[in-house]
Protein backbone atom coordinates (compact mmCIF):
# COMPACT_ATOMS: atom_id res chain seq x y z
CA UNK A 1 0.00 0.00 0.00
CA UNK A 2 2.28 2.87 -0.67
CA UNK A 3 1.54 6.06 -2.43
CA UNK A 4 3.50 6.05 -6.06
CA UNK A 5 3.19 6.34 -9.39
CA UNK A 6 -0.20 4.47 -9.89
CA UNK A 7 -1.91 7.87 -8.09
CA UNK A 8 -0.68 9.74 -11.30
CA UNK A 9 -1.59 7.03 -13.78
CA UNK A 10 -5.20 6.68 -11.96
CA UNK A 11 -5.53 10.54 -12.94
CA UNK A 12 -4.43 10.40 -16.23
CA UNK A 13 -6.66 7.17 -16.66
CA UNK A 14 -9.84 9.04 -14.94
CA UNK A 15 -9.27 12.28 -17.13
CA UNK A 16 -9.53 10.16 -20.48
CA UNK A 17 -12.83 8.68 -19.40
CA UNK A 18 -14.16 11.32 -18.50
CA UNK A 19 -12.96 12.88 -21.45
CA UNK A 20 -14.27 10.03 -23.35
CA UNK A 21 -17.66 9.98 -21.53
CA UNK A 22 -18.37 13.77 -22.07
CA UNK A 23 -17.41 13.34 -25.95
CA UNK A 24 -19.18 9.88 -27.14
CA UNK A 25 -20.70 8.12 -24.58
CA UNK A 26 -23.14 11.04 -22.86
CA UNK A 27 -24.80 12.72 -25.88
CA UNK A 28 -26.16 9.64 -27.89
CA UNK A 29 -27.91 8.22 -24.91
CA UNK A 30 -28.80 11.61 -23.75
CA UNK A 31 -29.96 12.81 -26.97
CA UNK A 32 -31.99 9.41 -27.47
CA UNK A 33 -33.41 9.80 -23.66
CA UNK A 34 -34.64 13.45 -24.58
CA UNK A 35 -36.01 12.67 -27.65
CA UNK A 36 -37.66 9.87 -26.53
CA UNK A 37 -39.15 11.79 -23.66
CA UNK A 38 -40.61 14.48 -26.54
CA UNK A 39 -41.95 11.48 -28.77
CA UNK A 40 -43.98 9.98 -25.46
CA UNK A 41 -45.11 13.92 -24.64
CA UNK A 42 -45.91 14.45 -28.36
CA UNK A 43 -48.32 11.42 -28.26
CA UNK A 44 -49.96 11.84 -25.21
CA UNK A 45 -50.90 15.09 -26.46
CA UNK A 46 -51.99 13.62 -29.93
CA UNK A 47 -53.92 11.07 -27.58
CA UNK A 48 -55.70 13.77 -25.49
CA UNK A 49 -56.58 16.01 -28.62
CA UNK A 50 -57.93 12.92 -30.12
CA UNK A 51 -60.14 12.20 -27.79
CA UNK A 52 -61.28 15.66 -27.47
CA UNK A 53 -61.87 15.74 -31.34
CA UNK A 54 -64.50 13.01 -30.71
CA UNK A 55 -65.76 14.39 -27.81
CA UNK A 56 -66.56 17.50 -30.32
CA UNK A 57 -67.77 15.41 -32.79
CA UNK A 58 -70.12 13.18 -30.65
CA UNK A 59 -71.50 16.59 -29.50
CA UNK A 60 -72.06 17.91 -32.85
CA UNK A 61 -73.66 14.50 -33.94
CA UNK A 62 -75.92 14.91 -30.86
CA UNK A 63 -76.79 18.44 -32.25
CA UNK A 64 -77.64 17.47 -35.58
CA UNK A 65 -79.15 14.75 -34.51
CA UNK A 66 -81.20 16.71 -32.61
CA UNK A 67 -81.62 19.57 -35.38
CA UNK A 68 -82.40 17.37 -37.92
CA UNK A 69 -85.47 15.70 -35.04
CA UNK A 70 -86.76 18.77 -34.74
CA UNK A 71 -87.11 19.37 -38.00
CA UNK A 72 -88.68 16.56 -39.02
CA UNK A 73 -91.09 17.06 -36.36
CA UNK A 74 -91.66 20.77 -37.75
CA UNK A 75 -92.03 19.13 -41.07
CA UNK A 76 -94.72 16.65 -39.85
CA UNK A 77 -96.63 19.45 -38.34
CA UNK A 78 -96.44 21.67 -41.06
CA UNK A 79 -97.85 18.88 -43.09
CA UNK A 80 -100.75 18.34 -40.52
CA UNK A 81 -101.60 22.07 -40.61
CA UNK A 82 -101.44 22.03 -44.74
CA UNK A 83 -103.59 19.47 -45.13
CA UNK A 84 -105.70 20.15 -42.53
CA UNK A 85 -105.79 23.45 -44.31
CA UNK A 86 -106.72 21.50 -47.49
CA UNK A 87 -109.64 19.46 -46.18
CA UNK A 88 -110.48 22.81 -45.11
CA UNK A 89 -110.78 24.70 -48.11
CA UNK A 90 -112.17 21.88 -49.57
CA UNK A 91 -114.78 21.53 -47.65
CA UNK A 92 -115.53 25.35 -47.70
CA UNK A 93 -115.80 24.63 -51.48
CA UNK A 94 -118.11 22.18 -51.39
CA UNK A 95 -120.62 24.10 -48.97
CA UNK A 96 -120.35 27.53 -51.58
CA UNK A 97 -120.73 24.99 -54.43
CA UNK A 98 -123.80 22.70 -53.21
CA UNK A 99 -124.92 26.55 -52.28
CA UNK A 100 -124.72 27.81 -55.42
CA UNK A 101 -126.66 24.25 -56.78
CA UNK A 102 -129.30 25.11 -54.48
CA UNK A 103 -130.00 28.80 -55.45
CA UNK A 104 -129.70 27.53 -59.08
CA UNK A 105 -132.52 25.17 -58.27
CA UNK A 106 -134.57 27.72 -56.20
CA UNK A 107 -134.14 29.93 -59.18
CA UNK A 108 -135.37 27.33 -61.57
CA UNK A 109 -138.46 26.10 -59.46
CA UNK A 110 -139.43 30.29 -59.08
CA UNK A 111 -139.03 30.23 -62.65
CA UNK A 112 -141.01 26.86 -63.00
CA UNK A 113 -143.80 28.53 -60.88
CA UNK A 114 -144.26 31.13 -62.56
CA UNK A 115 -143.92 30.10 -66.08
CA UNK A 116 -146.53 27.66 -64.58
CA UNK A 117 -148.69 30.60 -62.96
CA UNK A 118 -148.60 32.47 -66.45
CA UNK A 119 -149.84 29.86 -68.38
CA UNK A 120 -152.41 29.46 -65.48
CA UNK A 121 -153.34 32.66 -65.85
CA UNK A 122 -153.18 32.82 -69.51
CA UNK A 123 -155.53 29.83 -69.13
CA UNK A 124 -158.35 30.76 -66.56
CA UNK A 125 -159.64 34.09 -68.48
CA UNK A 126 -160.31 31.38 -71.50
CA UNK A 127 -161.96 28.65 -68.78
CA UNK A 128 -163.84 31.55 -67.01
CA UNK A 129 -165.24 32.84 -70.70
CA UNK A 130 -165.93 29.55 -71.85
CA UNK A 131 -167.63 28.47 -67.81
CA UNK A 132 -169.54 32.08 -67.95
CA UNK A 133 -170.67 31.45 -71.98
CA UNK A 134 -172.12 27.78 -70.78
CA UNK A 135 -173.37 29.27 -67.34
CA UNK A 136 -175.50 31.91 -69.26
CA UNK A 137 -176.04 29.81 -72.31
CA UNK A 138 -175.60 32.99 -74.63
CA UNK A 139 -173.07 34.65 -75.99
CA UNK A 140 -171.86 37.60 -74.02
CA UNK A 141 -170.37 40.55 -75.52
CA UNK A 142 -166.86 39.47 -75.80
CA UNK A 143 -165.46 43.08 -76.54
CA UNK A 144 -167.58 44.33 -73.65
CA UNK A 145 -166.20 42.09 -70.96
CA UNK A 146 -162.74 41.64 -71.63
CA UNK A 147 -161.88 44.77 -69.49
CA UNK A 148 -162.92 43.23 -66.43
CA UNK A 149 -162.16 39.60 -67.44
CA UNK A 150 -158.50 40.74 -67.63
CA UNK A 151 -158.52 42.57 -64.80
CA UNK A 152 -159.68 39.45 -63.04
CA UNK A 153 -156.97 37.35 -64.10
CA UNK A 154 -154.69 40.27 -63.22
CA UNK A 155 -155.76 39.50 -59.85
CA UNK A 156 -154.84 35.78 -59.85
CA UNK B 1 -7.61 -21.74 2.04
CA UNK B 2 -7.61 -23.49 5.70
CA UNK B 3 -4.48 -21.88 7.02
CA UNK B 4 -2.31 -24.33 9.05
CA UNK B 5 -0.96 -21.81 11.73
CA UNK B 6 -0.21 -18.47 12.34
CA UNK B 7 2.42 -17.85 9.88
CA UNK B 8 1.07 -19.08 6.93
CA UNK B 9 -2.36 -17.47 7.66
CA UNK B 10 -0.22 -13.80 8.22
CA UNK B 11 1.63 -14.57 4.52
CA UNK B 12 -1.84 -15.62 3.50
CA UNK B 13 -3.55 -12.18 4.30
CA UNK B 14 -0.43 -10.37 3.66
CA UNK B 15 -0.08 -12.02 0.06
CA UNK B 16 -3.24 -11.15 -0.55
CA UNK B 17 -3.03 -7.41 0.09
CA UNK B 18 -0.24 -6.81 -2.12
CA UNK B 19 -0.06 -5.49 -5.08
CA UNK B 20 1.98 -6.60 -8.28
CA UNK B 21 4.21 -3.75 -8.45
CA UNK B 22 6.98 -2.89 -11.25
CA UNK B 23 9.28 0.09 -10.39
CA UNK B 24 12.57 0.90 -9.81
CA UNK B 25 14.64 -0.90 -7.38
CA UNK B 26 17.87 0.79 -5.65
CA UNK B 27 19.09 -2.84 -6.54
CA UNK B 28 17.68 -4.57 -9.21
CA UNK B 29 16.92 -2.09 -11.48
CA UNK B 30 13.30 -2.35 -12.88
CA UNK B 31 11.81 -4.96 -12.43
CA UNK B 32 8.77 -6.52 -10.63
CA UNK B 33 8.65 -6.48 -6.89
CA UNK B 34 9.27 -9.98 -5.67
CA UNK B 35 8.18 -9.21 -1.68
CA UNK B 36 6.18 -6.34 -0.42
CA UNK B 37 9.29 -5.09 1.31
CA UNK B 38 11.28 -4.61 -2.32
CA UNK B 39 7.86 -2.76 -3.61
CA UNK B 40 8.45 -0.29 -0.55
CA UNK B 41 11.80 -0.05 -1.06
CA UNK B 42 10.91 0.83 -4.98
CA UNK B 43 9.38 4.29 -3.50
CA UNK B 44 7.23 6.67 -5.70
CA UNK B 45 8.83 5.75 -9.32
CA UNK B 46 6.39 2.53 -8.92
CA UNK B 47 3.35 1.22 -10.70
CA UNK B 48 0.83 -1.23 -9.54
CA UNK B 49 0.48 -2.81 -12.72
CA UNK B 50 -2.72 -5.04 -11.13
CA UNK B 51 -4.49 -1.44 -10.14
CA UNK B 52 -3.95 -0.04 -13.65
CA UNK B 53 -5.11 -3.16 -15.06
CA UNK B 54 -8.39 -3.93 -13.76
CA UNK B 55 -9.36 0.03 -13.42
CA UNK B 56 -8.84 0.49 -16.85
CA UNK B 57 -10.46 -2.69 -18.03
CA UNK B 58 -13.56 -2.01 -15.69
CA UNK B 59 -13.80 1.77 -17.21
CA UNK B 60 -13.41 0.11 -21.14
CA UNK B 61 -16.16 -2.00 -19.93
CA UNK B 62 -18.24 1.01 -18.73
CA UNK B 63 -17.22 2.69 -21.99
CA UNK B 64 -18.02 -0.01 -24.01
CA UNK B 65 -21.80 -1.14 -22.77
CA UNK B 66 -22.69 2.82 -22.71
CA UNK B 67 -21.08 3.15 -25.96
CA UNK B 68 -23.07 0.49 -27.60
CA UNK B 69 -26.12 1.29 -25.61
CA UNK B 70 -25.45 4.46 -27.10
CA UNK B 71 -25.30 3.31 -30.89
CA UNK B 72 -28.13 1.67 -30.44
CA UNK B 73 -30.45 4.25 -28.62
CA UNK B 74 -33.33 4.91 -30.47
CA UNK B 75 -36.36 6.86 -29.80
CA UNK B 76 -38.19 3.81 -30.27
CA UNK B 77 -39.19 1.06 -27.65
CA UNK B 78 -35.42 -0.04 -25.86
CA UNK B 79 -34.15 -3.03 -25.13
CA UNK B 80 -32.48 -5.19 -22.17
CA UNK B 81 -29.14 -3.68 -22.26
CA UNK B 82 -30.66 0.17 -23.31
CA UNK B 83 -33.17 0.44 -20.74
CA UNK B 84 -30.52 -0.47 -17.96
CA UNK B 85 -28.39 1.84 -19.31
CA UNK B 86 -30.86 4.64 -19.76
CA UNK B 87 -31.99 3.99 -16.39
CA UNK B 88 -28.47 4.90 -14.67
CA UNK B 89 -28.41 7.82 -17.24
CA UNK B 90 -31.40 8.94 -15.76
CA UNK B 91 -30.98 8.73 -12.29
CA UNK B 92 -27.14 10.17 -12.60
CA UNK B 93 -29.50 12.90 -14.64
CA UNK B 94 -31.87 13.84 -12.02
CA UNK B 95 -28.77 13.55 -9.21
CA UNK B 96 -27.34 16.37 -11.22
CA UNK B 97 -29.63 17.90 -11.64
CA UNK B 98 -30.50 18.00 -7.83
CA UNK B 99 -27.23 18.45 -6.41
CA UNK B 100 -25.53 21.00 -9.13
CA UNK B 101 -26.36 24.53 -8.77
CA UNK B 102 -24.91 26.15 -11.71
CA UNK B 103 -24.98 24.72 -15.65
CA UNK B 104 -22.08 22.91 -16.96
CA UNK B 105 -23.24 20.42 -19.52
CA UNK B 106 -19.98 18.00 -18.77
CA UNK B 107 -21.13 17.60 -15.03
CA UNK B 108 -23.19 14.95 -16.06
CA UNK B 109 -21.08 12.85 -18.14
CA UNK B 110 -18.65 13.36 -15.26
CA UNK B 111 -20.69 12.26 -12.76
CA UNK B 112 -21.91 9.08 -14.83
CA UNK B 113 -18.14 8.06 -15.46
CA UNK B 114 -17.16 8.18 -11.79
CA UNK B 115 -20.43 6.16 -10.61
CA UNK B 116 -19.66 3.56 -13.12
CA UNK B 117 -16.21 3.46 -13.23
CA UNK B 118 -16.36 3.10 -9.34
CA UNK B 119 -19.45 0.48 -9.41
CA UNK B 120 -17.55 -2.08 -11.41
CA UNK B 121 -14.11 -1.53 -9.86
CA UNK B 122 -15.99 -2.02 -6.32
CA UNK B 123 -18.04 -4.85 -8.09
CA UNK B 124 -14.71 -7.32 -8.22
CA UNK B 125 -14.84 -7.61 -4.77
CA UNK B 126 -17.99 -10.10 -5.34
CA UNK B 127 -15.50 -12.18 -7.08
CA UNK B 128 -13.91 -15.16 -4.33
CA UNK B 129 -10.57 -13.83 -3.14
CA UNK B 130 -8.95 -16.86 -4.55
CA UNK B 131 -9.58 -16.89 -7.74
CA UNK B 132 -7.83 -14.50 -9.65
CA UNK B 133 -4.81 -14.88 -7.45
CA UNK B 134 -4.75 -18.64 -7.92
CA UNK B 135 -4.88 -18.24 -11.72
CA UNK B 136 -2.13 -15.81 -12.01
CA UNK B 137 0.34 -17.64 -9.67
CA UNK B 138 -0.39 -20.34 -12.06
CA UNK B 139 0.70 -18.64 -14.59
CA UNK B 140 3.64 -17.35 -12.93
CA UNK B 141 2.67 -13.91 -11.71
CA UNK B 142 3.12 -13.68 -8.09
CA UNK B 143 0.82 -11.19 -6.74
CA UNK B 144 -2.72 -9.80 -8.10
CA UNK B 145 -5.17 -7.86 -6.37
CA UNK B 146 -7.89 -7.63 -8.42
CA UNK B 147 -9.75 -4.68 -6.91
CA UNK B 148 -8.62 -1.16 -7.75
CA UNK B 149 -10.28 0.87 -5.45
CA UNK B 150 -8.79 -1.04 -2.33
CA UNK B 151 -5.79 0.26 -3.37
CA UNK B 152 -5.25 4.30 -2.12
CA UNK B 153 -3.48 5.05 -5.22
CA UNK B 154 -6.22 4.24 -7.49
CA UNK B 155 -9.03 6.11 -4.86
CA UNK B 156 -6.59 8.97 -4.30
CA UNK B 157 -5.70 9.55 -7.95
CA UNK B 158 -9.48 9.91 -8.88
CA UNK B 159 -9.88 12.48 -5.81
CA UNK B 160 -6.97 13.69 -7.46
CA UNK B 161 -8.86 14.23 -10.62
CA UNK B 162 -11.75 15.89 -9.18
CA UNK B 163 -9.68 17.95 -7.12
CA UNK B 164 -8.05 19.53 -10.26
CA UNK B 165 -11.26 19.88 -12.11
CA UNK B 166 -12.49 21.95 -8.90
CA UNK B 167 -9.23 23.96 -9.03
CA UNK B 168 -10.02 24.14 -12.67
CA UNK B 169 -13.50 25.23 -12.37
CA UNK B 170 -13.42 27.75 -9.52
CA UNK B 171 -10.47 30.01 -11.35
CA UNK B 172 -12.69 29.78 -14.48
CA UNK B 173 -16.06 30.88 -13.03
CA UNK B 174 -14.60 33.10 -10.81
CA UNK B 175 -11.40 34.23 -12.16
CA UNK B 176 -7.68 33.70 -10.50
CA UNK B 177 -8.90 37.18 -8.29
CA UNK B 178 -11.93 36.00 -7.32
CA UNK B 179 -10.86 32.36 -6.03
CA UNK B 180 -7.88 33.63 -4.28
CA UNK B 181 -10.60 36.37 -2.62
CA UNK B 182 -12.65 33.46 -1.86
CA UNK B 183 -9.51 31.84 -0.35
CA UNK B 184 -8.66 34.87 2.05
CA UNK B 185 -11.74 36.93 2.87
CA UNK B 186 -14.06 34.09 3.64
CA UNK B 187 -15.28 33.27 6.56
CA UNK B 188 -14.51 36.36 8.07
CA UNK B 189 -14.31 39.60 5.39
CA UNK B 190 -11.90 41.35 7.54
CA UNK B 191 -8.20 41.80 5.97
CA UNK B 192 -6.47 41.47 9.41
CA UNK B 193 -8.07 37.66 9.49
CA UNK B 194 -6.21 37.12 6.03
CA UNK B 195 -4.12 34.27 6.79
CA UNK B 196 -6.44 32.77 9.49
CA UNK B 197 -8.89 32.57 6.39
CA UNK B 198 -6.40 31.21 4.14
CA UNK B 199 -5.57 28.70 6.29
CA UNK B 200 -8.73 27.56 7.41
CA UNK B 201 -9.89 27.72 3.38
CA UNK B 202 -6.89 25.58 1.89
CA UNK B 203 -7.09 23.28 4.60
CA UNK B 204 -10.88 22.81 3.87
CA UNK B 205 -9.81 22.56 -0.09
CA UNK B 206 -7.62 19.58 0.65
CA UNK B 207 -9.60 17.87 2.22
CA UNK B 208 -12.31 17.38 -0.03
CA UNK B 209 -10.09 15.06 -2.43
CA UNK B 210 -8.24 13.57 0.19
CA UNK B 211 -11.85 12.46 2.12
CA UNK B 212 -13.23 11.65 -1.42
CA UNK B 213 -9.93 9.34 -2.00
CA UNK B 214 -9.83 7.90 1.95
CA UNK B 215 -13.38 6.88 2.26
CA UNK B 216 -13.65 4.75 -0.95
CA UNK B 217 -10.56 2.99 0.02
CA UNK B 218 -11.44 2.86 3.83
CA UNK B 219 -14.58 0.60 2.94
CA UNK B 220 -13.25 -0.89 -0.01
CA UNK B 221 -10.26 -2.28 2.11
CA UNK B 222 -11.81 -3.14 5.06
CA UNK B 223 -14.07 -5.36 3.41
CA UNK B 224 -11.82 -6.98 1.25
CA UNK B 225 -9.74 -7.73 4.83
CA UNK B 226 -12.76 -9.22 6.01
CA UNK B 227 -13.29 -11.10 3.00
CA UNK B 228 -9.83 -13.02 3.34
CA UNK B 229 -10.36 -13.56 7.00
CA UNK B 230 -13.68 -15.56 6.08
CA UNK B 231 -12.07 -17.67 3.46
CA UNK B 232 -9.42 -18.48 6.08
CA UNK B 233 -11.85 -20.33 8.05
CA UNK B 234 -12.38 -24.27 7.12
CA UNK B 235 -13.80 -24.59 3.42
CA UNK B 236 -17.47 -25.94 4.43
CA UNK B 237 -17.71 -23.08 7.07
CA UNK B 238 -16.74 -20.19 4.60
CA UNK B 239 -20.02 -19.94 2.99
CA UNK B 240 -21.77 -19.18 5.80
CA UNK B 241 -19.63 -15.72 6.67
CA UNK B 242 -18.99 -15.15 3.33
CA UNK B 243 -22.53 -15.24 1.73
CA UNK B 244 -23.98 -12.50 3.98
CA UNK B 245 -21.04 -10.30 3.80
CA UNK B 246 -21.29 -10.65 0.13
CA UNK B 247 -24.79 -9.44 0.22
CA UNK B 248 -23.90 -6.70 2.76
CA UNK B 249 -21.38 -5.51 0.19
CA UNK B 250 -23.54 -5.31 -2.91
CA UNK B 251 -24.73 -2.45 -0.83
CA UNK B 252 -21.43 -1.07 0.26
CA UNK B 253 -20.04 -1.22 -3.46
CA UNK B 254 -23.12 0.64 -4.59
CA UNK B 255 -23.49 3.08 -1.86
CA UNK B 256 -19.31 4.02 -1.76
CA UNK B 257 -19.95 4.76 -5.54
CA UNK B 258 -22.82 6.64 -4.83
CA UNK B 259 -21.55 8.67 -2.20
CA UNK B 260 -18.01 9.61 -4.22
CA UNK B 261 -20.61 10.69 -7.19
CA UNK B 262 -22.57 12.70 -4.91
CA UNK B 263 -19.78 14.24 -3.35
CA UNK B 264 -18.23 15.23 -6.58
CA UNK B 265 -20.81 17.01 -7.68
CA UNK B 266 -21.49 19.00 -4.41
CA UNK B 267 -17.71 19.66 -4.12
CA UNK B 268 -17.79 21.01 -8.07
CA UNK B 269 -21.25 22.79 -7.52
CA UNK B 270 -19.66 24.78 -4.85
CA UNK B 271 -16.91 25.72 -7.04
CA UNK B 272 -18.95 27.22 -9.57
CA UNK B 273 -20.91 29.30 -7.07
CA UNK B 274 -20.35 32.79 -6.58
CA UNK B 275 -20.23 34.62 -3.16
Amino acid sequence: MNINMTLIGQTIAFAIFVWFSIKYVWPPISNALHERQKKIADGLDAATRASRDLELAQERAEATLHESKEQASQILEQAHKRSSQMVEEARDQARAEGERLVANARAEIEQEINRAKDELRAQVSTLAVAGAERVLEASIDEKAHRKLLDKLAAEL
Amino acid sequence: MAAGNEVTATYYIQHHLQNLTFGYHPQNGWSLAGTSAEATEMGFWAIHLDTMGWSIAMGMLFIWLFRKAGKMATTGVPGGLQNAVEMVVEFIENLTRSAFQGKNPAIAPLALTLFMWILLMNSLKILPVDYFPELFARLGVEYMKIVPTTDPNATLGMALGVFFLIIFYSIKVKGAGGFAKELSLTPFNHWSLIPFNLVLEVIGLLVKPLGLGLRLFGNMFAGEVIFILIALLPFWAIWLLDVPWAIFHILVVTLQAFIFTVLSIVYLSAAHEHH
